[in-house]
């Protein structure tokens, strides 16, 4: 090592700055394969949403054999979370915060439903049972209509009713030294 | 110097006997009284008076140390639904520690499916998405990368979330406020590995994602990744435990402790937030106009008393040591004061340093209690000039039933028989 690269070195240890340290290049690189088995996240965008489809008329058939026991029925909730109503409700006393009345972005429900959901089996359901599972609670407060069929091309283009609702906070913390 | 009376070396600086902490310093708290002797007689053996640990010789070794059975009864205290015993939280027992650091087996727990039982050899993280080059990392190769040892809290979001009721709930400090807990993380600057990836420039967020049963999966702004984000890989030196995300967590100091991704699995450079379930539907605060941050992810600055508190009884009037914890999620604790009469009047703590970047700060104080009734707050400013609200002004910028983010003025009430109640004030 050369004096001013260890001196350069010193300096970014002192300074606790990590990304000028060496690093030993041990990352493989991953094959489209495996990236493609873990990108399970859905952005707005839909650009990860898998093939498949489902109805309101074959989601609440799903909903009723899966879903009902923890969220009652139609979503109403109890005895855990409420997924429906409230829309309207954010500005008054009781505001109640469901799927419907303050997520801004259905591709949320595809995502954490297909990530986590039924409870006891997260990741048992096809992916046409969740388009389903998704189109019936959204016809529930009439965001989609009673006849809607989801599918990567339909589901990010559902408005959701609180979809302007929020105020940006991200960089907040952001510190007047951060290098990004 | 006697610690048994009113002398004159006590500078009383505030109301209800709060004295300067200059006294700590003076060793004036410390007992007298050590070094009671006893003689043996010549006839006797050596060991009459001596304990009898003095006499038999002791227990054996151990490969991993216990407490004392004497204090068993320092737990974690467990709020899960009946039929789902790994969702829900455990506290940190904040009144029955000292210090700054948790032990491991206290730190809290948050988990929204339970644990799951990772083999570290199966397991690896990707780093892929905005990315020059996808990477696999396996934990042997990860093992080989230069390592950073920091102290920092990590604090769910939801703490004290309780406070938010009209009454005052009647429990302890951490039942209260123990779902913050303070170790040292050992692991690798996630900047690190993303020097090796390369980073698209149109990249300015990254999904984490755990490995769990609920798909933990957060976004964080690339900053924070390029600022001070770790892949945690040891918490106080021994490989982090499986309920702290064994054998990786993403460590994000003094944000939200949802954010900190246990069972780390994956990493995704991405151009915004991916507007995950828990970031959406949980962590977007409602205020009262209707609208909802997004996103609050900084912890603001608290403190709480952790000695005298809820569950204690005084043993009657003289010297005590006011004691608690004191942190910010966006830097240093600058000042924490004390009052003994209900903020009538505020006296500075000793902090106990040293006093780290987002990390708990232990801060002291002497008080001499007369044995009246007594209203003890604690309140903490951060280096930034952020001062902990008092409860009326916190739940006055957000909608009702809003309980995240809350770090408001904690209140205990002496009462004249010594026993002490947590009220709002």
């Amino acid at each position: 090592m050369s004096t001013l690269r260890a001196l350069v070195v010193a300096a970014a240890l002192i300074g606790g700055a990590a990304s000028a340290a060496e690093t030993p290049h041990l990352g493989r690189p991953a094959t489209p394969a495996e990236i493609q088995a873990v990108d399970i996240s859905v952005p707005p965008d839909g650009s990860t949403l898998p093939k498949g489809s489902g109805t309101v008329a074959q989601g609440a058939v799903v909903f009723a054999q899966q879903c009902q026991v923890c969220h009652n029925a139609a979503g109403a909730g109890g005895p855990n979370d409420r997924l429906t109503g409230g829309v309207g409700s954010l500005t008054t006393d009781k505001p109640i915060k469901t799927v419907a009345s303050f997520w801004p972005y259905a591709t949320t429900v595809f995502d954490y439903v297909r990530r986590a959901m039924p409870w006891p089996a997260p990741q048992s359901l096809s992916n046409d049972d969740v388009y389903a599972v998704v189109a019936y609670l959204l016809s529930v407060d009439g965001i989609v209509p009673a006849n809607a069929r989801l599918d990567a091309k339909t589901l990010p283009l559902v408005k959701m009713p609180n979809r302007e609702g929020f105020q940006s906070w991200a960089d907040r913390y952001r510190p007047k030294t951060a290098s990004r | 110097m006697s610690g048994s009376g009113l002398g004159d070396t006590e500078e009383q600086v505030a109301g209800g006997g709060l004295l300067h902490r200059r006294m700590l310093l003076r060793g004036g708290v410390l007992a007298g009284g050590l070094g009671a002797a006893f003689a043996a007689r010549a006839a006797d053996p050596i060991g009459a008076g001596s304990p009898d640990g003095m006499k038999v010789p002791g227990a054996a070794f151990s490969g991993y140390g216990t407490p004392a059975h004497w204090r068993e009864g320092i737990k974690r205290t467990i709020g899960a639904l009946p039929d789902r015993p790994g969702t829900g939280a455990s506290r940190t027992p904040l009144e029955r520690l000292e210090g700054s650091i948790t032990p491991a087996g206290l730190h809290f727990e948050r988990h929204h499916n339970g644990i799951p039982d990772i083999d570290p050899a199966a397991h690896t993280l990707i780093v892929h998405g905005l990315v020059k080059q996808s990477l696999v990392f396996s934990l042997d190769a990860l093992m080989r990368y230069p390592m950073q040892s920091r102290i920092h809290f990590v604090e769910c979001a939801g703490n004290s979330g309780g406070m938010i009721a009209p009454a005052a709930a009647q429990n302890t400090a951490g039942g209260l406020h123990g779902l913050l807990s303070c170790s040292e993380w050992t692991g690798i600057p996630v900047s690190s590995l993303l020097d090796e990836t390369g980073i698209d420039p149109k990249a300015t967020w990254l999904l984490a994602e755990g490995a769990d049963a609920a798909g933990m999966s957060r976004s964080v702004p690339l900053w924070k990744c390029m600022d001070d984000a770790m892949i945690a890989l040891y918490q106080n030196g021994e490989p982090i435990r499986p309920e702290q995300g064994f054998p990786m967590r993403l460590l994000v100091p003094g944000f939200q402790g949802n954010m900190n991704v246990k069972w780390l699995r994956r990493l995704k450079l991405t151009a915004g937030p991916t507007y995950t379930k828990d970031e959406t539907s949980k962590y977007t605060e409602l205020m009262r106009d209707g609208k909802a941050r997004q996103f609050q992810f900084g912890m603001g600055v608290k403190s709480v008393i952790t000695k005298p508190s809820f569950g204690m009884t005084m043993s009657g009037q003289g010297l005590y040591e006011i004691s608690g914890v004191a942190w910010s999620g966006a830097g240093r604790v600058a000042r924490v004061e004390v009052s003994a009469d209900g903020g009538n009047s505020w006296a500075e703590a000793a902090l106990n340093g040293p006093v780290l970047p987002k990390a708990v700060t232990r801060f002291r104080a002497p008080w001499r209690w007369a044995g009246g009734p007594s209203l003890l707050l604690s309140r903490a400013t951060e280096e930034t000039g952020d001062v902990q609200p008092v409860r009326a002004d916190w739940l006055a910028q957000y909608a009702p039933g809003q309980n995240y983010h809350y770090n408001a003025i904690n209140a205990w009430q002496v009462e004249a028989g010594g026993s002490i109640k947590h009220v709002y004030a």
